[in-house]
């Protein structure tokens, strides 16, 4: 799509008085959250200040996280759910205060459905691994989109050369979003599950759950949404979403790598199979069988990642202190003046929808430079980007391109940072026309 | 890491410019390979006469270190027996381009040697 077709009102709506008042304070706000983040302090090798646009791969961490799995590890590292010592006990309290705070995040009705995984795709893995092997065989069929992440493809994928189901995509339009008209064809009676990305990692489309889940509804399908790039970046109610499955990752979302989570509806998670075996999934263990933990443990084997899980408990606190809804407000702003200013770029062109139709991202080619080189170029203004088809292949290929840039947005991006990155594509141009 | 190095005039000059790209009537060897990470595909096709390379190709799309690297490399191999180039090595292709990279640019520059060489070998695979 071509950025030009930007209607003039979008171009112009920063110009206008209330919305320069509502930049001051978009700025003055961000200037103090920025101080919370020892990296964006940090200076280049080659003199420049960082500018973080690579987001949605993966988002930077506040001290307090920081500090958090520091404490655990200096104060009272343990293992959880085991020792009656002090230390396992204090452990045990925080991993568990840990699951309440995001149980509370994303309003699930108790914090048992929620189930520590090591990110997003391992809670999809999870998800496929037990409900799908107990629930999936020939003559039923689950429902994708084309618009997936790999890790909403994958699992499916080889769970479908075991169990011999059929995989099937709800096909995305010129534009970027779901093809809706093709649901009535694609959802039947047949159809067991339909998975879907809540808002794309490249696109940027944020999905109309609703009528999604209604659809599903309709023909008695379960529905998994995979949050990895909404919870990070909205308010997310997995009760008004009527999710039967939620999966996003720590590590987007200003916590650490290495933890995930999985939400279930009750009755489905206690249905399910256990999916890794070992300590603290069990209940009992005999020499001729095994009773399994209640949820979320059945779904836990071993020790969990401790310090991770505090982190993300610390990522939380930090979220709702700054408040889900300012941080989605302040992309809108900075994604709305990213794309009119991007489109001001000659032979730049942006995947998917309008401004108000996406979430904090802006994937795009630029014609006569190749993502990979434009990545490399702007690196040298200290502007960070992802390039290549961001584990998203199937939608490159759909769109008729290899491969994209792409700038994705957090609550500590600036206007100016847009304005660093836009200048750094000018440059980029000037390199491949010389 | 000389990243402004990366881009200079003569590797830009052959991306935007490329020698030798396209396909060859009959190829006596062809060989297509890709990197999954960031989508670059190369193909080698080979014209051999008495262990010789004559003529030689290269199709694909990418950035412009792998594109380049295959345009330049096409004009090295001509002329040389096939056991010469068996013998090229990553050294090799740094010289030729006459740049430093890191790991990552590093897969984009080596690719169309990967394709040639298992193109040379005969390979229907490349051994993992």
């Amino acid at each position: 799509m071509m950025i030009a077709d930007t209607p003039l009102a979008d171009r112009t709506a920063l110009t206008d008085r209330t919305a320069l008042t509502d930049r001051t304070a978009l700025t003055d706000r961000t200037t103090a959250l920025r101080q919370d983040f020892p990296i964006l302090q940090r200076v280049l090798p080659n003199g420049r200040p960082l500018i973080y646009l690579d987001n949605a791969a993966t988002s930077q961490k506040p001290q307090s996280v920081l500090d958090a799995m520091d404490d655990y590890y200096r104060r009272y590292n343990a293992n959880v759910h085991r020792g009656v010592h002090t230390l396992s006990e204090d452990a045990t309290t925080a991993f568990e205060a840990a699951r309440t705070k995001v149980a509370k995040f994303i309003n699930a009705p108790s914090a048992r459905q929620v189930v520590f995984t090591r990110g997003a795709t391992e809670s999809i893995n999870l998800v496929a691994h037990t409900w799908g092997r107990a629930n999936l065989g020939p003559g039923d069929e689950v429902l994708i989109t084309e618009m997936e992440h790999h890790a909403n493809i994958v699992p499916w994928q080889i769970l479908q050369a075991q169990l011999g189901f059929t995989l099937r995509y709800v096909p995305i339009t010129a534009q970027g979003t779901l093809d809706l008209s093709t649901l009535p064809d694609l959802l039947t009676p047949r159809t067991r599950l339909f998975s879907f990305v809540h808002a794309s990692n490249v696109v940027g489309t944020i999905n109309p759950v609703q009528e999604l889940v209604a659809a599903a509804r309709a023909v008695g399908a379960k529905v998994l949404i995979d949050g990895a790039q909404s919870a990070p970046h909205m308010p997310v109610d997995v009760q008004a979403l009527d999710a039967d499955f939620f999966v996003f990752s720590s590590h987007k979302m200003c916590g650490p790598t290495g933890i995930g989570v999985l939400y279930g509806k009750r009755e489905l998670l206690e249905a399910m199979p256990p999916f890794l075996g070992g300590g603290d999934m069990i209940r009992e263990v005999t020499m001729t069988g095994s009773k399994w933990n209640t949820v979320p443990h059945k779904f836990e084997a071993g020790t969990p990642s401790i310090a991770e899980a505090i982190g993300l408990g610390a990522a939380v606190d930090y979220l709702q202190q700054v408040g889900m809804a300012w941080i989605q407000t302040h992309e809108r702003a900075i994604t709305q003046y990213a794309y009119t200013r991007m489109a001001e770029v000659e032979g730049l062109h942006i995947l998917g929808p309008a401004p108000d139709a996406r979430g904090g991202l802006v994937s795009f080619t630029l014609e006569g430079v190749h993502p990979h080189d434009l990545s490399a170029i702007l690196d040298r203004s200290g502007v960070a980007v992802r390039a290549g088809h961001h584990c998203a292949q199937p939608l490159h290929d759909r769109l008729g391109v290899h491969a994209s840039a792409r700038a994705s947005f957090y609550l500590y991006n600036t206007l100016e940072e847009v304005d660093e990155l836009v200048q750094a594509l000018h440059k980029a141009q000037e390199i491949f026309t010389l | 890491m000389g990243s402004d190095d990366l881009y200079r005039e003569a590797i830009l000059d052959y991306y935007k410019h490329p020698r030798h790209k396209g396909h060859l009537d009959s190829p006596d060897v062809q060989y297509h390979d890709h990197n999954p990470f960031c989508g670059d595909e190369i193909t080698v096709e080979l014209k051999i006469e008495d262990g010789v390379v004559v003529d030689a190709a290269f199709d694909g799309h990418g950035c412009a270190i792998s594109q380049a690297t295959a345009s330049m490399l096409m004009e090295e191999i001509i002329g040389k027996p096939l056991d010469e180039i068996k013998a090229i090595d990553k050294e090799f292709i740094l010289e030729m381009l006459g740049i430093e990279m890191g790991p990552v640019r590093l897969k984009c520059a080596l690719l169309p040697l990967k394709a040639l060489k298992a193109g040379a070998y005969g390979l229907e695979e490349w051994p993992e």
